[in-house]
């Protein structure tokens, strides 16, 4: 789970690493009367996930409260890369000396946490990484030791930290460690961490992401999440329990496992059709389950042929072939299915299918190819 | 001979009251797995399956008693990084984790730990493995393999039942059939199973199922390079998949250009790897050797 700029920042405060002064808008007249507040230049951020928002005009500065005013109004309740802004963060514009990236994030080759900064602040790192990566510096920190000073003190050296600003930076860092593990982070990132012009530290802006599986530790943030970015389909999906991701075709998949579902997806394209979504049922799905996955891919109008492909270890075919059944009986559809179930209960599954007068395929391969054929013929 | 797991093979079974632990507790005796042992704190003295396996609180218990030297585990998530620390501690030299959702934070400690003590664990989020004809610790179902000279690696479940119920039907038998896990965090890599293979006698060719995310695929591609002599066929899936989504497994995720299919299949196809482009087109493959 990611966390808005502005709750990022919220932990950055709660462990003492400096962050700007201001307050989050959510009209153009609480914007000026931040703006009021501060008495300085300010500068209004739209809260989205999404990166890219500087360039897409969601990041303006502004020299008085009148002017905060009338630029709010024009970000507010208008969309950047289709998210509608609901909310500002109003902060001092920092007159800034030096900028850095700073990060930490999980090594998955290793097995740790490592600690990653650059002298190139402002930019992404994975610009940064193509155009000069010997700018990048990496440290490991082992899971058993923790962050150790000397290593925070080296990523300051490598990155050109002025002396006098170390023992400063290891405290920061300390601090950053702490929040992320505390969190049960999964990334976070200060870009750009500057030093201001009167040798400050400041953390200008912030990401970070929860692991979705530690959630359970964190329930006062299951109930922030933002849902601005997802599809009506996805809200669904979570609720169900279901893994969904909307994409550009009009092949709709239905499919157990995510390996799997992904093969599927890529046999659609490679036979030269589009899939219309990425949908994990998991393991053991009920019919209800089923039923529900399926209402999803119907209400998707992109999808002109649905393509089930179910092999059956933990899943019961004759659960998934009952699912079916279910919604073509309350739905109404021209939509073609081709559906293909192998495994556990295999023949009660689908006997369940032939007495609804649904045809199955025998083979992926060949699932792939009718469904491509069909999608193919109900046209653009 | 084969990999991992063999008639050697003691298993405990954690978890083995609930109702994904006990219902494939059955499934892997009926197949023929040498089950001593199930362990759930606060059940110990009681037993399971009409009386054919004894219960125990710990596994240390359990061990001193059974003997036990392998273990699989159905521990809810929250509960399962202790679950491994705790077979780990009892010098338990193989452990598969089939638990989905494992925080990423307990995995690295738990890796670490299980680094500085040698031993071997399978997963999280893995299916498990299966010796056809000899045994199975896991879930794989037993019915849709063959024993045979192929030896299967992969990160995820079903994708991985397709594949060898391809080979089934095309005649092709599996030697053993390894599910590392499509977690992040994971205890045994493409390359240990990799280097497993490559010393198995009865292994004459390999199958490894990619996916994206990572960099496993591509630090596999240069070890089979320079170590492998058999023969090995590759498959990746996520070919078709968007940057920056995860594609329900907590490692399938292209992050930052990271971890996409091409990159993968480029770097096995140049370690002189046979890469499929989808599951069925394996069995054809592993005939033309």
């Amino acid at each position: 789970m990611r966390l808005h700029e502005y709750q990022s920042k919220e932990v950055f405060a709660d462990y003492r690493i400096p962050i700007p002064r201001g307050r989050l808008a959510s009209t153009p007249e609480e914007a000026k009367l931040i703006a009021e507040e501060l008495n300085e230049p300010v500068v209004l951020k739209a809260q989205v996930l999404i990166g890219g928002r500087g360039k897409a005009g969601g990041i303006r500065l502004v020299k008085s409260p009148d002017e905060a005013e009338e630029e709010a109004s024009k970000v507010l309740g208008n969309r950047i890369n289709d998210i509608p802004v609901r909310r500002l963060l109003v902060e001092e514009a920092v007159n800034i000396q030096q900028e850095i990236y700073f990060g930490m994030t999980v090594d998955r080759e290793h097995g740790e946490t490592f600690m990653i900064a650059s002298a190139e602040g402002g930019v992404e790192i994975e610009e940064v990484a193509r155009s000069s990566p010997e700018k990048i510096v990496r440290i490991n920190i082992n899971p058993l030791l923790g962050l150790r000073d000397y290593q925070a003190r080296n990523c300051a050296t490598e990155i050109e930290v002025p002396r006098s600003l170390w023992r400063s930076f290891i405290t920061m860092t300390q601090n950053l460690y702490q929040a992320y593990q505390n969190l049960d982070a999964t990334l976070v990132e200060i870009n750009p961490l500057v030093i201001t012009t009167d040798n400050r530290w400041m953390a200008l802006d912030g990401k970070i992401i929860i692991d979705d599986n530690a959630l359970f530790r964190h329930p006062d943030y299951v109930d922030k999440r933002d849902i601005s970015a997802e599809t009506p389909e996805e809200i669904e999906a979570r609720k169900f329990g279901l893994s969904y991701i909307k994409l550009s075709g009009n092949i709709g998949c239905l499919v157990n496992g995510a390996g799997l579902a992904m093969a599927t997806m890529d046999i659609i394209q490679h036979k030269g059709g589009q899939p219309a979504n990425f949908l994990d049922i998991g393991g053991g799905a009920s019919a209800e389950k089923v039923a529900a996955a399926l209402r999803i891919l119907l209400a998707d109008r992109q999808v002109k042929t649905v393509l089930i492909n179910i092999f059956g270890g933990i899943t019961r075919c004759d659960e998934v072939a009952s699912g079916i059944k279910r919604v073509l009986k309350e739905i109404n559809t021209d939509i073609p299915f081709i559906i293909r179930l192998v495994g556990t209960n295999e023949a009660e599954g689908k006997q369940i299918l032939a007495d609804a007068n649904l045809k199955t395929a025998d083979t992926l391969q060949e699932a792939a190819e009718m469904a491509v054929a069909l999608s193919l013929e109900s046209g653009s | 001979m084969s990999i991992l797991v063999n008639g050697e093979s003691r298993l405990l079974v954690q978890g083995i009251t609930g109702h994904e632990g006990l219902f494939h507790t059955q499934q892997m005796l009926a197949y023929g797995t040498n089950i001593v042992a199930g362990v759930t704190p606060g059940k110990g003295g009681e037993w399971v399956l009409n009386g054919k396996i004894p219960v125990f609180d710990s596994v240390n218990t359990a061990v001193e008693v059974t003997g036990a030297n392998s273990s699989i585990i159905f521990v809810p998530a929250r509960f399962a990084g202790d679950a491994i620390l705790e077979a780990v501690d009892t010098g338990i030299g193989l452990i598969v984790c089939i638990t989905e959702g494992i925080p990423v934070k307990e995995m690295l400690l738990v890796k670490h730990v299980i680094h500085n003590h040698n031993a071997c664990l399978i997963g999280p989020n893995s299916p498990g493995l299966i010796t056809p004809g000899c045994a199975k610790v896991g879930i794989i179902p037993g019915a849709i393999t063959k024993k045979g000279n192929v030896g299967v690696i992969s990160r995820s479940g079903t994708l991985t039942y397709e594949v060898i119920y391809a080979l089934k039907q095309a005649d092709i038998g599996t030697s053993t059939c390894v599910g590392i896990g499509g977690d992040p965090i994971i205890g045994t890599s493409f390359i240990d199973i990799l280097s497993h293979f490559e010393g198995d006698s009865q292994t004459d060719i390999v199958v490894m199922i990619g996916e994206i995310g990572g960099r496993e695929e591509e630090n596999a591609a240069t070890y089979i390079a320079s170590n492998l002599t058999k023969p090995v066929i590759g498959f990746i899936a996520g070919q078709s998949a968007p940057t920056n989504k995860r594609m329900g497994h907590a490692g399938a995720i292209i992050e930052g250009g990271i971890g996409n299919a091409e990159q993968k299949i480029n770097a096995l196809k140049s370690a002189g790897v046979h890469v499929a482009q989808y599951p069925e087109e394996i069995p054809h493959l592993v005939k033309k050797i």
